[in-house]
């Protein structure tokens, strides 16, 4: 290592922690606190109340009017969904990512920097123009809805309104995070494991599985973090395709913050989003940990 | 050369890459028979086509036409993974994410046999190139040399019909490419099969083939063995890519006469028409000094060698010649010598 002294270190260093902290640590404490306190009257929230933790057992326990604890499943099947469709969007993202990055790698160098542009291009748009954008594709008198019902036998396709709207909303946004993490590591990807995989005796579906997907796997590791950890917290996406019908976590935190105007409870299930955010990216450490340990 | 059936039947077998005017013709309507546990090497300079033959025996490339059959079965249709081949490929090509013990039962693993049968001989594999203490070791912490014998043992370990090895020794530094040399002579009579060798080493070809076809421009110029080939060249390009070699040109005076153009005439155990432009090509070691001859040189360089010695000479008309001389009684450099060639060592090319 350099022989940089560690006052220098924490020289060059500090700076950047102190942004950090100041930026992230501190709004993340306050958050944490607000989760603890009362709701405000005109105000989202009652600085002068006593801490507790009563908006955390509210999401489980409602209080019935003798002050017993009920079970309620409310905000769980919420939560619930949102972890679903995360899930399920970066399933469906590694399904349509991993041939479209294989395909780009196999490209010229020339085509391949059109490729990339043209994966980034949608970023130029802001995020809501284009879920406004699928609204109108998808809508009921629309050419796509029209085919699909031609096509299909049982009964008429609704496709907008519902979890599957979200679902194809939710892997337009994210695809692009998908794709380019796993490129960048099939870019040096040495063409010749693959005909070395055939001349062995693979064939193409033991090639892809026993040498390919290895191969890349920290780019789908990086592309499912990136992918996983947004869904779970979006809202735009379902309160634009899903018609405000079927809520998800980020949905139900805009609300608190925003129509209730219940700071604490908003502050509450962020913690709690938090938390799950980080429950699966320790996972996903200790899994890839103890596969190289494994190797 | 033996009674044994044809390891593998190239028939007039043509490929080109690019399409239209901008196809590139590598290999011209290519015919060879390989022998069952022949050591068989294909060498040319890079551009010769001997890599797209090999790719095409291996099913990494498609054929435009002709045939290619292994022990008399068609195999051109046949993709990779069905063929009776394995290649060794000139930077390995291990899989980086697989143990070497991984990388060697990978093709059992395929073959669909029990766990126990693919360690087995996954082991034997690994222990015929001594590298069974190297098991748990990834690619990446072997040495060249090391990786090296693991893509051997690895394309062996299936039991292939054929081995392909293309350059596999090029990465390697001239010690080990020796050492390395010898292994695969002994490697291949012990596995028993037919090893198709590529190289542009000349050297290596000579020291390790039954066989050579010298390629050149998609064609084969000659397919012999090494003494052959080294000592009856057919072709002036064949002459000039192995070995070292003086090439003479000159012009046919009468009948086993040549007239060079530094003015000697010599003679020659070759008929050619009269008046025909010739070259005269001898070996460095064929050629000798003499008292008095008809082909005179000043001598402009000596490189001692050890057991000879290299001198490098000039002809009347500038033209160079090597000579390999015994390091006893060597002339002064600047001396005028005379050179003797024995007609039996000549070989005479039409220009």
């Amino acid at each position: 290592m350099s022989a940089t002294s560690p006052f220098r270190r924490a020289g060059l260093v500090g700076p950047a922690l102190l942004v950090v902290l100041i930026l992230v640590g501190v709004p993340l404490g306050i958050m944490a606190w607000v989760s603890l306190l009362g709701r405000g009257a005109t105000i989202g929230v009652d600085w002068q109340s006593a801490p507790s933790f009563a908006n955390y057992t509210k999401l489980i326990w409602e209080e019935d009017f003798d002050g017993t604890l009920l079970f309620n499943p409310t905000y769980l099947s919420i939560l619930w969904r949102s972890v679903w469709q995360a899930a399920a969007t970066t399933v469906i993202c590694v399904a349509l990512g991993l041939p479209v990055a294989l395909w780009m790698s196999s490209l010229s160098r020339g085509a391949r920097d059109i490729a990339v542009l043209l994966i980034t291009i949608p970023f130029w748009t802001n995020l809501l123009v284009r879920n406004y954008a699928w609204l109108i594709i998808l809508r009921e008198d629309g050419a796509v809805s029209k085919a699909a019902n031609a096509v299909w036998p049982f009964g008429p396709v609704q496709l907008l309104y519902n979890d599957a709207a979200i679902l194809i909303g939710l892997v337009y946004s994210f695809l692009p995070f998908m794709i380019l993490p796993i490129y960048a590591g099939f870019e040096k990807f040495d063409w010749r494991l693959l005909e070395a995989a055939y001349d062995l005796g693979a064939n193409r579906r033991r090639a892809l599985t026993r040498v390919i997907v290895p191969l890349a796997m920290p780019g789908i590791i990086a592309g499912s973090m990136l992918v996983f950890i947004p869904s779970l917290g979006s809202f735009v996406t379902a309160a634009i395709l899903g018609g405000g019908k079927s809520m998800m976590m980020g949905n139900l935190i805009q609300l608190q913050f925003g129509q209730s105007r219940n700071w604490p409870f908003g502050a509450a299930i962020s913690v709690v989003l938090l938390a799950l955010m980080m429950l699966v990216l320790m996972g996903i450490a200790i899994w890839k940990n103890r596969q190289e340990r494994k190797t | 050369m033996t009674n044994a059936p044809s390891a593998i039947t190239v028939q007039s077998v043509s490929k080109s890459f690019g399409r239209g005017d901008a196809a590139i013709r590598v290999l011209h309507d290519v015919s060879v028979e390989i022998g069952a546990r022949e050591f068989f090497t294909l060498l040319g300079p890079s551009g010769c086509g001997k890599t797209t033959l090999l790719r095409l025996i291996a099913g990494f490339e498609e054929l435009d036409s002709g045939s290619i059959a292994i022990e008399g079965a068609r195999i051109d249709h046949l993709p990779p993974f069905q063929r009776p081949v394995n290649t060794v490929f000139q930077n390995y090509a291990l899989f980086p994410h697989l143990t070497v013990a991984q990388n060697v039962a990978f093709a059992l693993e395929m073959q669909n046999l029990s766990a126990a049968e693919v360690r087995r001989r996954a082991g034997e594999a690994l222990e015929m190139v001594r590298m069974g203490s190297f098991a748990a070791r990834k690619p990446s912490e072997l040495s060249g040399g090391q990786q090296q014998r693991v893509a051997l043992a690895r394309a062996l370990a299936p039991r292939p019909k054929v081995l392909l090895l293309d350059e596999p020794l090029s990465a390697l530094d001239l010690k080990l490419r020796k050492e390395m040399q010898i292994e695969l002579k002994q490697l291949q009579t012990e596995a028993g099969i037919t090893f198709v060798f590529v190289t542009h080493d000349q050297e290596e070809a000579l020291t390790l083939s039954d066989r050579i076809a010298v390629m050149q421009g998609g064609r084969i110029l000659q397919l012999d063995t090494p003494r052959t080939i080294y000592e009856r060249p057919a072709h002036r390009f064949v002459a000039d890519f192995i070995g070292e070699i003086n090439l003479l040109d000159g012009q046919v005076s009468g009948p086993g006469r040549v007239r060079l153009d530094c003015g000697a005439e010599i003679a020659v155990a070759a008929d050619q028409t009269p008046g025909a432009r010739v070259t005269v090509a001898i070996r460095p070691e064929r050629a000798a000094l003499a008292q008095s001859g008809a082909l005179p040189a000043e001598v402009t360089h000596a490189a001692y060698l050890g057991t000879a010695t290299i001198l490098q000479l000039r002809l009347a008309n500038g033209a160079p010649f090597l000579l390999r001389a015994a390091s006893a009684n060597l002339p002064e450099i600047g001396a005028q010598v005379s050179l003797h060639l024995p007609s039996d060592a000549l070989q005479v090319f039409a220009a």
